[in-house]
C-alpha cells in the first residue's frame, strides 16, 4: 500500500545526483533495488563505492528507522542489519527529502534463493537467521516484520540477512510494523506484544512461505489451517514439531529453534541413525511412512548395514563355538 | 513531558454524507477540541466516487487526522496503521510546540540535523507506547455499508489486538450512523476491550441516510461525558492497571 505522493516525491530517475544538506555528500543514483510502505531504496555511489540510499517523505519513520540501524551499529560484528553509513537531507526543489545511507548488500531476495537453489536450502538458512535473531533478542530487540521480502541471501557467501529494520521494535512494547501472513495476531495464536516468541512464529511462517509463495488467507482455526497446509508439502513435513512449537509459542528463545531444526537436519543427512532409532523409540506409524518414503536409499543402505552386522556375529559364535568344543576335547 | 490523553475518532465510511451539516466542519470543531478525526475510506468491488473521495479528505485534513481509502479485504492492517500514524502525528505536533519553546523560534523537527531529529524521534516513539489513547468509532451503517460490516468488526477487534499490546492504556467506544432513533447510536461504551462487539455487531441493521456532519459532532459530547466520569470515579485508574 504505498500513496501515490510518495511515488511522485521520491522517485529519482538514474544518473540523478542526491546531495545531502548537512553533509554534503553528492550520491549519484544507479537503479532503484525496491520499495517500502514509507521510501524507495535506491542503489546509488559516491566516490567509487556502492550504498543503498533510502529516500522518505516521511520523516518520522526514517528517523526511526536511522536509530535502530545507529543501534545495531554498536553490536560488534553482528549481521542484524546493513550497517548505517549517514543520515542526511535533500533539498528537492523546495521540498526537503530526508534519506539515510546504508552498506549495499548484494544478494538474491529469500524466495527466488530457495526457488532457484531447491528447498533443502530452506533449514540451512533458518540456522543462519536464527542465530542473528538470537544476538538480537539478546540486545533487546524484536524483529518484528519478519518475512521473506526483509531477508536477502548474499552472494557468493550465501549468508542471510536483514534488510528492512522498520518493525524492530524494543521488547515489552507493541510491534510497530507487520505483516499479516506473518503476524501471530492475524492467526489469532497470541498477541503483538514484542516478545522472542513473536518472531519464532513469523520465522516458522517464513519456512511455509518457502513452500507456499502465494501465501494464504486465515479460515477459522489458525493453528490446525497452518499444521494442516505443513502435512501437505513433503519438504515441509519433517519440520512439523518444530513449526507447531514455535507457531504455539513453545521455544523460550531462537537457540531452542535452532536446535531443533538442526536436529532435523542432521536426521535426514544420517539415515542410520534416524531408522534405527525410530524403530526402537516406536514412533507413529505416519512419521515412519514418510520416512520411508522421502530416503528409501538411506532406508536400503541401513537394512544392508544391518545385515553385515548378523553376518559377523554369526561367524564369530561359530568360530567361538568350535573354539569351544576343541578347548573341551583337550581337556578331555 | 506528557501529551496527556490522545483522543481520536475514527470514522469508517463508504461515501458521501447526505444529511446535516458538513462533516469537515465538524471535523474542525472536533480538532478544536483535541480530538484528532481519522477517516477510513472502505471499497468493495464498488469504486467510491470523487465526490465521496474529496469528503474523506477533507474531513481528515480538517480534523487534523489521516485518511486512506481501501479495499475491504486490507481494512484490519489498514485500520491499526492509520490509528497508530495519527497518534505519532499528535505526539509529534505536541513535541513540535515544546521544541519551539526551547528553541524559541519558528523551528520544527524538520529543521534539526538528522542525529538530533533521531533523539527527538525517541521520544516522540516513547510517548507513542506509553500514553493513554481513547478511540471512539463510527461506523457508517447506511445500506451500502451492510455486506461491509462483518469486515469491519474483525478490523476492529484486530485494532484492539494492535493497541492493547502497547504499555499505554487504551479506551474504546463504538458508535454507528445512522441510529434507529437518533443520528448516532452507542452500540459499545468506553471500554479497554472490544472483544464484546462480537455479540453486538450482527445484530445492527442497516439505514438509508448518511448523516456523517451530526454523527461526528454527537461523538464528540461522549469524549465529554468520558472525561467528566473519569473525574468521578477514582478507582478507574486502578482498574485500568489491573485490565492491562
Amino acid at each position: 500500500m504505498m500513496n501515490n505522493t510518495l511515488r511522485n516525491q521520491c522517485n529519482v530517475p538514474p544518473g540523478s545526483v542526491i546531495t545531502g544538506k548537512w553533509n554534503g555528500n553528492r550520491y549519484r543514483v544507479l537503479k532503484e533495488l525496491g520499495f517500502g510502505a514509507n521510501g524507495i531504496v535506491y542503489l546509488a555511489e559516491l566516490n567509487g563505492q556502492f550504498a543503498a540510499l533510502k529516500l522518505s517523505n516521511n520523516g518520522m519513520s526514517i528517523t526511526s528507522e536511522m536509530n535502530i540501524l545507529k543501534a545495531f551499529s554498536k553490536v560488534q560484528g553482528s549481521a542484524l542489519g546493513p550497517s548505517l553509513l549517514e543520515a542526511d537531507d535533500w533539498e528537492k526543489s523546495g521540498i526537503i527529502l530526508p534519506f539515510y545511507v546504508m552498506e549495499y548488500i548484494k544478494g538474491d531476495s529469500f524466495l527466488e534463493f530457495i526457488k532457484a537453489k531447491g528447498p533443502s536450502w530452506t533449514g540451512v538458512l533458518m540456522l543462519q537467521l536464527l542465530t542473528s535473531l538470537e544476538v538480537l533478542h539478546d540486545q533487546g530487540w524484536v524483529f518484528g516484520d519478519l518475512k521473506p521480502e526483509n531477508l536477502i541471501v548474499t552472494t557468493p557467501a550465501y549468508k542471510v540477512r536483514c534488510i528492512d529494520v522498520g518493525g524492530t521494535t524494543k521488547q515489552g512494547r507493541s510491534i510497530k510494523e507487520f505483516t499479516e501472513f506473518f503476524d501471530r495476531g492475524y492467526w489469532g495464536l497470541g498477541s503483538r506484544k514484542a516478545d522472542q516468541q513473536y518472531d519464532l512464529f513469523a520465522a516458522a511462517l517464513v519456512m511455509i512461505n518457502a513452500s507456499y509463495p502465494k501465501r494464504f488467507q486465515k479460515k477459522g482455526d489458525g493453528q490446525k489451517q497452518i499444521m494442516e497446509a505443513v502435512n501437505v508439502k513433503a519438504e515441509l513435513r519433517p519440520y512439523k514439531n518444530v513449526i507447531e512449537k514455535a507457531i504455539t509459542g513453545r521455544y523460550q528463545n531462537a537457540n531452542q529453534m535452532r536446535q531443533d531444526i538442526m536436529g532435523v537436519l542432521s536426521r535426514r543427512s544420517n539415515g542410520t541413525v534416524s531408522s534405527t532409532r525410530q524403530t526402537n523409540k516406536g514412533y507413529t506409524k505416519q512419521k515412519r511412512q514418510t520416512l520411508k518414503n522421502m530416503q528409501p536409499q538411506t532406508r536400503t543402505q541401513a537394512k544392508k548395514k544391518k545385515g553385515g552386522f548378523a553376518e559377523t556375529f554369526l561367524l564369530v559364535m561359530i568360530v567361538s563355538l568350535l573354539y569351544a568344543i576343541y578347548l573341551y576335547g583337550q581337556i578331555m | 513531558m506528557r501529551p496527556g490523553t490522545l483522543r481520536q475518532i475514527l470514522l469508517i465510511t463508504d461515501g458521501c454524507s447526505n444529511q446535516g451539516q458538513d462533516p469537515a466542519a465538524m471535523a474542525a470543531l472536533a480538532r478544536e477540541q483535541g480530538i484528532t478525526v481519522n477517516v477510513i475510506g472502505v471499497m468493495e468491488e464498488d469504486v467510491i466516487d470523487d465526490q465521496g473521495l474529496k469528503e474523506i479528505e477533507a474531513i481528515a485534513i480538517s480534523g487534523g487526522g489521516v485518511s486512506q481509502v481501501v479495499y475491504s479485504t486490507q481494512l484490519s492492517q489498514t485500520v491499526q496503521m492509520v490509528t497508530r500514524k495519527a497518534m505519532t502525528q499528535t505526539i509529534q505536533g505536541v513535541v513540535n510546540k515544546e521544541l519551539q519553546q526551547i528553541l524559541g523560534s519558528s523551528k520544527s523537527m524538520e529543521d534539526l540535523p538528522p542525529d538530533k531529529r533521531g533523539e527527538v524521534m525517541e521520544v516522540v516513539d516513547d510517548l507513542g507506547e506509553t500514553s493513554k489513547l481513547e478511540v471512539l468509532v463510527l461506523v457508517d451503517t447506511s445500506a451500502s455499508m451492510k455486506h461491509k460490516l462483518p469486515t469491519v468488526k474483525d478490523s476492529l477487534l484486530d485494532l484492539s489486538l494492535s493497541l492493547n499490546a502497547r504499555m499505554g492504556d487504551n479506551q474504546f467506544s463504538v458508535f454507528v450512523f445512522p441510529g434507529k432513533k437518533n443520528d448516532v447510536e452507542k452500540l459499545l461504551d468506553w471500554t479497554p476491550k472490544l472483544e464484546s462487539l462480537t455479540k453486538i455487531f450482527p445484530k445492527l441493521t442497516t439505514g438509508g441516510i448518511t448523516p456523517t456532519g451530526p454523527a461526528i459532532q454527537e461523538a464528540l459530547s461522549y469524549f465529554n461525558k468520558n472525561r467528566s466520569l473519569r473525574g468521578l470515579l477514582s478507582h478507574d485508574e486502578q482498574y485500568f492497571e489491573e485490565s492491562m
